[in-house]
């Protein structure tokens, strides 16, 4: 079993960073739901308050390392033009992509719009953590502030899905090979 | 302190609105610079070229670079002008959420090749 460096970094991009922000998106919907809108008997604690905001912050973090290694690591492979006479393409995912009319869309569609909506993820999170720190469970009292909050919390959610989904797809059919071979273990037969 | 007196003084708001309502706009603003951005690129060669800050990258890192800086500077003027205020942020934040949703709408391809 073995995989190659491009693809490792590849994974830690998707099913670490990506797909942890998607869970994390997902419980902080509903913790900040929760949070500030709860009535005066289900008052959460200091203790609960100081978790959510840990919680967001460390959200923060995930969008951006998941967007900025998406696009200084993996998008810099996944583009790369090949030399002139190329015929094998599998080291050129983009142009792998665009080689047929069946799989062209996932380029033209997915990456052309991952690529840009992905920054709506970290940009929204940063926004909603920071005005959770500051305002914390007085939020309760900022109707607005708290709807907004909650609207741009989905945002963030719906952009790291779209780009998870198509971040996927394009692996699924052309993905990011090249590198180093890291030998996971040696497999015997059976 | 009668009951009613009571009760207001719990729900009154601790902080004013300003501070909040800064990172909310501006989070709008940013998001809409990068599908503004992102769209003038798609349209222009020029502009495209202009904005490949990282040639690996290509025009992908000048539209976030500059989007992020156009972001962090709206926020910063912001936040300096209304953090101790208590601003209108019904209007506000119905704007910041028009943003959103014509950037991602901006950024959705098949809505770009419309134009």
């Amino acid at each position: 079993m073995e995989i190659t460096t491009r693809a490792l970094w590849t994974m830690i991009h998707g099913m670490g960073f990506g797909a942890l922000y998607l869970l994390a998106c997902s419980g902080a919907l509903v913790e900040l739901y929760r949070f500030t809108t709860s009535t005066i008997p289900a008052e959460p604690t200091p203790g609960q308050e100081r978790f959510l905001k840990v919680y967001l912050a460390a959200m923060v973090v995930i969008a951006w390392v998941a967007v900025l290694m998406g696009a200084y690591v993996i998008y810099p492979w996944y583009r790369a033009t090949p030399p002139r006479g190329t015929t094998d393409l599998a080291m050129f995912p983009q142009r792998l992509l665009m080689s047929s009319p069946t799989t062209i869309g996932w380029h033209s569609l997915g990456m052309e719009w991952k690529e840009y909506v992905a920054w709506f993820a970290p940009i929204s999170i940063t926004m909603v953590a920071f005005v959770f720190i500051k305002y914390g469970r007085d939020l309760k009292n900022h109707r607005q502030l708290r709807a907004a909050v909650l609207c741009f919390t989905l945002a963030s959610f719906v952009a790291a899905g779209v780009a998870g989904f198509f971040g996927a797809m394009i692996d699924k059919y052309a993905p990011v090979h090249g590198g180093h071979t890291i030998q996971l273990s040696h497999g015997g037969e059976k | 302190m009668n009951t009613s007196d009571y009760v207001v003084s719990l729900n009154a708001p601790a902080r004013p609105n300003g501070s909040g309502a800064a990172a909310i706009l501006s989070a709008g603003v940013g998001s809409f610079a990068l599908a503004v951005l992102a769209f003038a690129g798609d349209k222009s060669a020029l502009i495209a070229s202009s904005l490949v800050f990282y040639k690996p990258t290509g025009s992908l890192s000048g539209v976030t670079t500059v989007a992020i800086l156009i972001w962090l500077f709206t926020w910063g003027i912001l936040e300096w002008r209304w953090r101790s205020r208590t601003v209108a942020a019904g209007r506000i934040i119905a704007a910041a959420l028009a943003l959103l949703g014509l950037s991602l709408l901006l950024t959705f391809p098949p809505i770009v090749d419309l134009f």
